[in-house]
């Protein structure tokens, strides 16, 4: 019991960074349960009725808000299916801390599937970071498929740092964003895959309202014989900007696919993708191991410098 | 200390450095020059096993000719690149940090290639720094080791005029009696620095020896 509650903070630590809940609101969901919650005076967090999820209400106005919803699967067999939605009052401004662990050291799957909805008031401002993590040796997979879907009302602003570090063999990651009249939505993506994993993100942003601008950059490590996809679509119909940015690093055996696609449906769009994929470049690995790194050290300093 | 023999270079069967012979010794500072194309930095690059050749190259009596890069820089060689690299998400701290030492000194170092450690510093090593500023810490990343043989190709190429004051003052301090220091150059200022100046042509060394004897055959 011990060991599975210091696991369960070594966990805790890695996708949300704390070592125990501070002050102010959180949730903590673990293996399908909602196991700890508390509200705020301007955040509350109500649990919903109809299905497994829960309803989190940031008050009009409110001064910087910070929420931890960080969520924990500690077995295999789990099959973890959860909404939450997100209500962000406008003039507030909040950080959203979630992330998910799971730990599955036995032979059967565990999965989440958090499908998280963000309706963002005008001019809030909302940071959110998602931290992705897998743990454990056994063969069953660790699988986590999010899937983000973000409404920013005028001139609201959402940033949206999404990281999948090590031990996830199995993901299906949507973000879709629809912006209106001058609001910003910007997400850094940092993926690293290795073993046999598999990743797509799949990125699909509509910008509706003038000065609707969006950038998403995602930098992807594949090692070993992983693999990853990378979809993106930003559409605008207006005087808006977007810009896709793939950059990505092969090691071994690897393969990624990049498809970043762009639609402007008007004169006054101005969008731009750009993907990069390759190997570490030669001249840096030639450097490092002039300061004297093995290869191997001088792969992985790049590789962590990279996705930091 | 540090002695090539035959060493020949080949690229796609061509020949890039035909069978060289020299000693570099211990305390002494070389210059290399030579026409763009005469094979100044593929030596360079032999010594240090980026390149692979074919001969001997001894350090101290010991042939290190099949040795990898990384474990002749641990044997105390060190290399500035010509053209140095840039890197993603790495900052300056991150690179002289290989080398461990205290904070204080990284700012030492950068101070001395006229870098200002606090704006410095922290920043990426990204194609965002000048051409110059990421000369000047491609020095620093190699003073910032303890070296017995350092090779510098070009180190003042795109540097200013700071400049080149400084620059001797670096390579004077540099300058040890139990170090051997190799740097291409096409400048007679840091020629004046030399011990000995090594003419290289069509990949061979054609003449080596003082500048008064070496700087009428460049024209050659
Ligand atoms: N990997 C390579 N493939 C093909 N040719 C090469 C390669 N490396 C060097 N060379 C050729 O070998 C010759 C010597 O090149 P090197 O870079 O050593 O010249 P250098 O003396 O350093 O010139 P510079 O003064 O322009 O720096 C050049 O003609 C160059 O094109
Ligand atoms: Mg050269």
């Amino acid at each position: 019991m011990d060991n599975n509650e210091e696991l369960k903070k070594f966990m805790l630590k890695k996708v949300a960074d704390i070592t125990e809940f501070p002050e102010g609101a959180y949730n903590l969901r673990v293996d399908g349960v909602g196991v700890k919650r508390q509200n705020s005076e301007n955040v509350q967090i109500v649990p919903k009725e109809d299905k497994s999820g829960i309803d989190i209400f940031i008050k009009e106005n409110s001064p910087k808000q910070v929420v931890y919803i960080p969520v924990l699967i500690m077995n295999g067999g789990i099959n973890d299916l959860v909404y939450n939605d997100f209500h962000i009052g406008q003039n507030s401004e909040v950080v959203i801390v979630a992330g998910c662990g799971i730990h599955n050291h036995t032979e059967h799957n565990s999965e989440h599937n958090g499908i998280h909805t963000f309706y963002v008031g005008k001019n809030a401002k909302v940071t959110y970071v998602e931290k992705h993590y897998g743990h454990g040796e056994n063969i069953g997979k660790k699988v986590l498929n999010p899937v983000t879907t973000v409404y920013l009302d005028e001139n609201a602003t959402m940033n949206m740092d999404s990281t999948q570090m090590e031990g996830v063999d199995y993901a299906i990651r949507t973000t879709k964003g629809q912006l209106k009249a001058g609001a910003t939505f910007v997400v850094n993506e940092k993926i690293l895959t290795q073993n046999n994993q598999f990743a797509n993100s799949i990125f699909n942003v509509e910008l509706i309202g003038k000065q609707a601008s969006t950038k998403i950059v995602s930098r992807a490590v594949a090692k070993d014989e992983s693999k990853q996809e990378f979809h993106s679509n930003v559409s605008g119909n207006c005087e808006c900007f977007g810009h896709i940015e793939c950059d990505a690093i092969l090691t071994d055996k690897a393969n990624i696919i990049a498809v970043p696609q762009i639609s402007a449906l008007s004169a006054d769009a101005r969008l731009i993708h750009e993907a990069t994929i390759g190997k570490i470049a030669g001249a840096q690995l030639e450097k490092l191991l002039t300061l004297g790194l093995s290869e191997k050290e001088a792969e992985d300093f790049i590789i962590k410098g990279f996705l930091s | 200390m540090l002695r090539i023999e035959h060493l020949s270079y080949e690229v796609n069967n061509e020949n890039i450095l035909n069978d060289i012979n020299f000693e570099f010794k211990k305390g002494k500072f070389y210059v290399i020059t030579g026409h763009n194309g005469a094979g100044k930095s593929s030596l360079a690059k032999c010594l240090m096993g980026l390149n692979k050749s074919k001969g001997k190259i001894y350090l101290d009596d010991v042939d290190i000719a099949e040795m990898a890069v990384d474990e002749r820089a641990k044997l105390g060689m060190g290399f500035a690149f010509q053209q140095p690299a840039t890197f993603k998400g790495i900052r300056v701290v991150d690179l002289l940090k290989i080398n461990k030492k205290p904070l204080k000194e990284y700012e030492q170092i950068l101070n001395k290639v006229g870098l200002s450690a606090k704006e410095y510093l922290f920043r990426e090593v990204n194609n965002t720094l000048s051409g110059g500023e990421l000369k000047r810490l491609e020095l620093a990343t190699v003073l910032n080791r303890d070296l017995k043989v350092g090779i510098f190709d070009e180190p003042e190429a795109g540097i200013d005029l700071w400049s080149f004051g400084n620059l001797s003052q670096v390579f004077n301090e540099f300058k040890s009696s139990e170090r051997t220091t190799i740097v291409i150059s096409h400048q007679e200022r840091v020629m004046n620095l030399a011990d000995e100046i090594i003419l290289m042509k069509d990949g061979q060394i054609l003449k080596s020896g003082k500048k008064e004897d070496i700087l009428p055959l460049l024209n050659i």
